[in-house]
């Protein structure tokens, strides 16, 4: 995945400004470089589980194809654990076509990984910041 | 038929298909965990069995999403 810097930057900020909610939102792309971040409503508003609302979703999804943009990614953040696939982002990972990337605030450093997932199968991205 | 689908227009051989047929070929492998919009308005999953999708309609689906840290 190639993603922005300042995107990069946007979702860090948005999961610290959250913490110790998990935020989320989604990530497009042009001509396969993530440019932008749509941060969504976790409606869980909990500490270690996130869900969007569809409707959001739908609305979402049709401004970022209105934009002439594809979504790529699916965001959320991990407060306090690190930026790799639970259990649960593993079992509720139904969607084969995008990334899932995690926003790890363990550690001093926050942390940003993406994955694909293919019927429980996690491939861990390379994620390739642009400057 | 043609309809739209996530703002695709495409050919489907079958006219008049089920929401639960749609997602078949479209490849969907988790119909139970996804949301459909039918010409802007949501379709209740106990419906996707029995709601018509007929031609130039506007079909949109999408996963559910959502996850956790444990």
């Amino acid at each position: 995945m190639k993603i922005k810097q300042e995107v990069r930057d946007q979702i860090i900020a948005h999961a610290k400004a959250d913490t110790p909610i998990e935020v989320c939102g989604y990530l497009a792309e042009t001509d396969g470089l993530v440019d932008i971040a749509y941060p969504l409503i976790n409606v869980d508003q909990a500490e270690d589980h996130y869900t969007l609302d569809p409707k959001e979703q739908f609305a979402t999804i049709k401004k970022i194809r209105e934009a002439g943009r594809k979504v790529s990614a699916v965001y959320h953040s991990h407060p306090e654990t690190p930026s790799r696939m639970s259990e649960e982002d593993i079992r509720l990972a139904y969607d084969p076509t995008i990334s899932y990337v995690i926003v790890s605030l363990a550690a001093e450093e926050p942390v940003v990984n993406s994955f694909k997932v293919r019927k429980g199968v996690v491939e861990k991205e390379l994620v390739e910041v642009i400057i | 038929m043609e309809i739209k689908v996530n703002g695709e227009a495409q050919v489907v051989e079958e006219s008049n298909i089920t929401v639960t047929n749609l997602l078949k070929v479209k490849d969907v492998e988790m119909p139970d965990m996804v949301s459909v919009q039918l010409n802007g308005e949501f379709v209740d999953r106990e419906n996707y069995d029995t709601q018509i999708v007929k031609d130039q309609d506007e079909v949109e689906f999408l996963y559910f999403m959502g996850g956790g840290a444990q």
